[in-house]
């Protein structure tokens, strides 16, 4: 399904990936920084609309900053995943018309360059948590699982993106546009409890919301839904396949129309 | 008896033509294509409607290329050379037919593949050898004489956008020649450089010749297919035209791509073309002073005059020149809308299109001038090689009339002003 393929071709994603952290971190003024302040902005403006304004602060016990920042930690890497992936193809359509490898190298780059801002924002989360005396519970040594299972999310929903943004020349706009409805089906801004009981399931077939609360369980200690996250976790692994296997199918002809 | 390193049969490569081309499509399109649908079928039925259409890139290709062979392509632009290629590096699928391939296969499709440049010179090394497909530890390995072949060692932690185009060409082609792959495809790699790293290209390319690999190298370059390649294959229109001796193949190709001599041999050419679903050359004119003539002076100026039918209202389209001297290099190209701020779209009509050659710019000596047209990022027209022509410029400009007897000196002629003052 060309997963294998990536592996015998890590070097190579390897040093895209690193390419393309270089790239950025040279580029940009901030460097680092931008990865820290894109997330605490956006993590700023939920806590006075959302939270203060729109009251949302009442459902949780913990600091409400604290509260949506865990949360801003994985939506905020999947969703620029999401994003850099489905440009990635045509970003790289030089290399796709020169030289042979297996395609799905470019969205897993795409996703792999952006580990570094994910970790980045990690210990900034470490940070707040001290600020605001959160200690992580016993169950933070389970993050690692909730992040592989946020990249196979990222690259199911990516590579599947990124392959329509090569066929169809107008889908990044609707990338975007996308993202932003994704974002508020999951519970970001909002605790997972929110959601009436008897949706809940079906509400977890989208990934981010097992993975976001999973993220505050493990991190924060706030209540986990155990059945929630289990169906999220199939969810991502089906995100992966199935983007795996549509990449595939149309990738014979990414050489010739990107 | 050993199983040859390439084995094609008759392979085929298909790509759709028409405005739209085989290009990306948008999403309103696809949906605008499925609502109009019943409507397209009751035109088909009524048989109003155009079908797209398709042209062979590739078409019954079978060949057998056996394990150690250097084979030399050659053939006009748009003969099929390239996609050839990538079919071969498996950068592209075939339409049909199948191309079997014994070995790891690199290709060297263009110089700088994969460079980056806001990256060093050492990191786009790394770079663009995981892209040609070395492994870290090889290049590590070959790391040194790869900065050796490219003589820079002092820039090697400069990002290469402030490199010379030339110190750029020198690294990339650099550590392309040192993948070792056990077929290697080369497209035209040599075209590159200052005539000094040229000749050490072609040295190195000499040394990899002979060092057992299977070489498939596509060039124009008739000087060096003949001095690398024992055989070569002549691709015309997509199949082979020839596949032999390098000596017989490259005589018989370099009579047939001979310029027509003379204008009326042009229009009777004209007749018998390929003819393209959306346009087609009607006249190919080119006078001096009013008169028709192929044999032109260059202290006038000389004027080019296409004249055309076009079917379709195309955005992008354009008609162009190349001039080239007589070893096909390409001196200029001059298209018709080269003033325009936005492209030009033409409605459905006949044109005419006339561009004049400044007056003290050519040398005194032989070109070959080739009409053709394109549609901008999409395809060229048909003819692909277009309309070629032998014009011979005499010496009728006022420059150097006091040592007349000089040998021309370059490919061109420009009228330069010149001052000269005495300062002290």
């Amino acid at each position: 399904m060309g997963l294998g393929d990536l592996w015998r071709f890590r070097e190579l994603l390897f040093f895209l990936a690193w390419r393309d952290i270089k790239v950025r971190y040279k580029q940009t003024v901030l460097g680092v920084a931008w990865a820290v302040v894109q997330p605490v902005l956006a993590t700023i403006v939920f806590a006075v609309f959302f939270g203060k304004l729109g009251g949302l602060e009442r459902h949780t016990d913990l600091p409400y900053v604290v509260f949506v920042y865990a949360g801003m930690l994985a939506w905020g890497f999947f969703a620029e995943a999401v994003s850099q992936a489905s440009q990635s193809l045509i970003a790289s359509a030089n290399l796709l018309t020169k030289v042979y490898f297996p395609r799905l190298v470019v969205p897993a780059a795409a996703v792999g360059g952006l580990i570094v801002d994910f970790a980045i924002s990690l210990v900034v989360m470490g940070c707040l948590m001290a600020g605001y005396g959160v200690a992580p519970p016993p169950a933070a040594i389970a993050i690692p699982l909730l992040i592989l299972a946020t990249v196979a999310a990222a690259m199911g929903a990516g590579a599947l993106l990124a392959a329509l943004a090569v066929a169809y020349r107008d889908f990044r706009y609707i990338v975007p546009f996308l993202l932003q409805i994704w974002m508020f089906a999951s519970p970001v801004a909002y605790p997972l409890a929110l959601v009436p009981e008897p949706w809940r399931i079906a509400y977890s077939l989208n990934p981010m919301a097992g993975i976001i609360d999973g993220f505050r369980g493990c991190l924060l200690g706030e209540p986990l839904h155990g059945a929630c996250v289990a169906v999220s976790a199939c969810s991502s692994v089906i995100f992966l396949i199935v983007g795996a296997a549509c990449f595939r199918r149309l990738e014979r002809h990414f050489a010739d129309i990107v | 008896m050993t199983l040859p390193a390439i084995r094609i049969d008759r392979l085929g490569k298909q790509y759709r033509l028409g405005e739209r081309a085989a290009a990306y499509r948008t999403l309103r399109e696809t949906i605008m294509d499925v609502l109009t649908a019943p409507w397209r079928r009751l035109a088909r039925l009524s048989g109003t409607s155009k079908e797209a259409a398709t042209i062979w890139a590739l078409k019954d290709v079978s060949l057998e290329i056996q394990s150690g062979e250097v084979v030399g392509v050659i053939g006009r632009n748009g003969a099929g050379k390239s996609t050839l290629l990538k079919i071969l590096a498996r950068i592209t699928d075939p339409t049909e037919g199948l191309a079997e391939i014994r070995g790891r296969v690199g290709s060297l499709l263009e110089v700088g593949t994969g460079f980056h440049p806001e990256l060093t010179g050492r990191e786009n090394i790394f770079l663009s050898g995981a892209i040609l497909g070395m492994r870290a530890a090889e290049t590590r390995r070959k790391f040194d004489e790869i900065v050796a072949f490219a003589e820079m060692e002092p820039f090697l932690d400069t990002p290469v956008k402030h490199y010379s185009s030339g110190m750029y060409t020198r690294l990339a082609f650099a550590v392309a020649a040192h993948l070792d792959p056990e077929i290697l495809l080369v497209d035209e790699v040599l075209a590159v450089g200052d005539a000094a790293f040229q000749k050490k290209c072609l040295g190195k390319m000499g040394e990899v010749v002979h060092s057992g690999r299977t070489i498939l190298f596509v060039s124009h370059n008739m000087g060096a297919v003949r001095r690398l390649c024992p055989r070569t294959i002549w691709l015309h229109a997509g199949r082979v035209r020839a596949f032999g001796e390098t000596e017989h193949v490259v005589a018989d190709y370099l009579r047939d791509t001979e310029p027509s001599e003379s204008l009326d041999a042009v229009r009777t050419r004209l007749r018998s073309l390929p003819a393209d679903p959306v346009f087609r050359f009607e006249d190919v004119r080119v006078a001096q002073h009013g008169r028709e003539t192929l044999f032109v002076g260059n202290g006038d100026p000389v004027e080019v005059e296409i004249a055309y039918e076009l079917r379709e209202a195309i955005r992008g389209f354009r008609v162009y020149f190349d001039l080239y001297d007589e070893l096909e290099n390409l001196l200029f190209r001059a298209f018709h809308d080269e003033d325009c701020d936005a492209p030009m779209a033409l409605s459905p009509g006949r044109y005419r299109s006339r561009a004049t050659i400044p007056a003290r710019l050519l040398a005194p000596r032989d070109y070959r001038l080739v009409v053709r047209a394109t549609i901008h990022n999409v395809r060229e027209c048909l003819p692909a090689d277009g309309i070629a022509l032998a014009l011979s410029v005499q010496p009728t400009g006022p420059l150097n009339r006091a040592y007349p007897h000089e040998p021309i000196r370059g490919k061109l002629q420009p009228a330069i002003a010149w001052e000269t003052l005495r300062v002290i």
